[in-house]
């Protein structure tokens, strides 16, 4: 559905990605690793309008999107998070989430002003979908609670949540459980799958390989910003270039 | 969405209740006079308050705004337009003129955009100041007719010559003004306002135009300060380019501080609390500056969001120590 086409980044003569493709298919969950400063997270600035490639392109359903600006991707149906939890963090947790569907619905300033027959319907709307969104990670009763108030796992559940609410068709994870203990990220694993199962595409950038091993059904391995591996992660575990990069150069086993 | 308490919607009742009757008990002339100024500062501020307390964006080209509004009043009912067309002319130009600067300004962020702001005002401020032959210079304008009377069939005319007509005027504008922020802000609308101010990158990758919004909410901002200079014109009766000072601008902000940002009581009760608080102190001339020197440098460190941010808190305190004790 998303595919990457010879992206490359240049950050000042430091090349950041350099000449990536790769697919995301509809319905899969696809893990992008790699070591630190590998380009991971750059890699979905890319993706998602929040820097502007050097070269290559970037299509959703055969639509270049590249040179987009994020909120434009967005409603290409592309939502993403961010590496560090970011929230609206001065708000509620429902006015996140109403935040995040506004684009879906015309409320605009008129619409507002007046109180239109239009505004009352799109804004019960808003609101039924953001509850149900609530309802499904499991926040349900935290609707009124402001972000300060939240656990860390919260708050990474919630960040989840503000990509899901406007129903992308892909969601793009940046490491969704950094920070989080063992037990926490199982849980949000079981619910990155809960999400794939209900019809989202997954891609998902992680450091944990345990986590990743169990639930990716492929895996594209980034460093110094080429691909260097991509396949199962059966087929990963085994890569000879994939061992050398995460346990050093010299290794030959 | 936000239910009020019931104590909070007595007390609003209540403060209408005591703006109504207003002209009843106000003790002299003077003080009247400060008390319709404030209501107008009130419109201004509350304006101010929706791109600087609302989307985090510290404009501060306020009065030039302000002094367009004024200006465009002024000129428009010498001319012989009716005040009730001129009202909504000047503050529409002055949306406008916002909707030509807002682009460019709005390029920069932060601090930049508010020293570009600012150095707009300047500029306003200067242009208002020398071109004799629109603004009569130093000077400024004088005579500018009252608000036309408003004809009724059967019993005459509303005239808005004497005091509590003036005051109920700029009172239903302030009202309307009330009502208009009010809807704004608690709507799905007003929250990608404070979206913007809260986290702009995070706005951006939920489908919020950022740029859009906050040029939104720039016009808007200035429709109603230019409204606030507008009503300013025709009940002074003169503009002179103070009105489109920056020290006003300076004043307006002094306003929202102390009485608190991003809430929709905070203008009103700064516009208000700070005009008549300096008419009481009186005695203390020059001295007076000084004391609220203290009072905002104050207010700045440990009451963050003013009057109405402490109380407030100290709300929040009580509900807090209530719940534990139960």
């Amino acid at each position: 559905m998303l595919s990457v086409k010879y992206l490359t980044k240049n950050f000042d003569g430091l090349v950041a990605v350099k000449e990536l493709s790769f697919d995301i298919r509809e319905g899969e969950i696809l893990a992008i690793i790699g070591p630190n400063g590998a380009g991971k997270s750059t890699v979905f600035n890319l993706m998602t309008g929040t820097l502007a490639p050097t070269s290559g392109k970037v299509f959703i359903h055969e639509e270049n999107i590249t040179g987009l600006k994020p909120y434009q991707i967005v409603k290409k149906g592309v939502a993403r998070t961010f590496q560090t939890t970011s929230l609206f963090d001065q708000l509620r947790v429902i006015d996140n989430m109403l935040i995040a569907y506004k684009w879906r619905t015309r409320l605009g300033f008129w619409n507002t002003l007046f109180h239109t027959p239009a505004w009352k319907s799109q804004h019960d709307q808003a609101a039924r979908n953001a509850l149900e969104t609530l309802d499904f990670l499991g926040l349900a009763d935290k609707a009124l609670a402001f972000i300060p108030t939240l656990s860390q796992e919260e708050q990474k559940r919630l960040a989840i949540g503000i990509a899901l609410v406007c129903k992308p068709k892909l969601l793009l994870l940046d490491e969704p459980t950094g920070g989080l203990i063992q037990e926490e990220t199982e849980r949000i694993a079981l619910f990155i799958k809960k999400v794939r199962d209900q019809g989202t595409t997954v891609c998902i950038i992680e450091h944990k390989m345990q986590m990743i091993m169990g639930m990716a059904d492929r895996i594209v391995v980034l460093n110094y910003g080429q691909k260097i591996a991509e396949g199962t992660p059966d087929e990963i575990k085994t890569n000879q270039a994939v061992i050398e990069a995460y346990l050093g150069g010299d290794v030959h086993a | 969405m936000i239910t009020k308490p019931l104590h909070t919607k007595l007390l609003y009742g209540f403060i209408l209740l005591a703006a109504l009757l207003l002209p009843l008990y106000v003790p002299d002339p003077y003080m009247f006079q400060v008390v319709i100024m404030s209501l107008i500062f009130a419109i201004a501020v509350l304006a101010m308050n929706l791109i600087i307390g609302f989307t985090g964006q510290a404009s501060l080209a306020h009065a030039a705004f302000f002094g367009f509004g004024a200006y465009g009043v002024a000129i428009m009912t010498k001319a012989g337009i009716s005040f009730w067309l001129a009202l909504p002319a000047a503050a529409s130009i002055s949306a406008l003129i916002g909707l030509i600067i807002g682009p460019p300004a709005l390029r920069t962020r932060g601090s930049y955009f508010a020293i570009v702001t600012l150095a707009f005002g300047v500029i306003v401020w200067i242009v208002a100041g020398n071109w004799v032959q629109v603004t009569g210079g130093h000077n400024g304008i004088f005579g500018i007719p009252r608000p036309t009377p408003i004809p009724i069939p059967f019993i005459g005319a509303i005239e808005f010559f004497d005091q509590p007509a003036q005051y109920y005027l700029v009172l239903v504008f302030l009202l309307l003004t009330l009502f208009i922020m009010h809807r704004i802000v608690y709507s799905i609308f007003g929250l990608t306002f404070m979206a913007v101010r809260n986290n702009e990158p995070l706005a951006d990758a939920v489908g919020i135009n950022t740029f859009t919004t906050k040029l939104i909410s720039f016009v808007i901002a200035n429709f109603f300060a230019g409204l606030a200079g507008g009503l300013y014109a025709a009940i002074i009766g003169a503009v002179s380019p103070s009105v489109a000072a920056h020290l006003l601008t300076f004043n307006f902000l002094i306003f929202l501080i102390l009485g608190g940002m991003a809430s929709l009581a905070g203008p009103v009760v700064g516009a208000f609390a700070i005009p008549i608080l300096m008419e009481l102190l009186q005695d203390l001339g020059h001295f007076r500056m000084l004391f609220f020197g203290v009072l905002l440098v104050a207010t700045i460190i440990y009451f963050p969001r003013g009057f109405v941010g402490a109380v407030r808190q100290l709300n929040d305190k009580i509900a807090a120590r209530r719940q534990a004790k139960s």
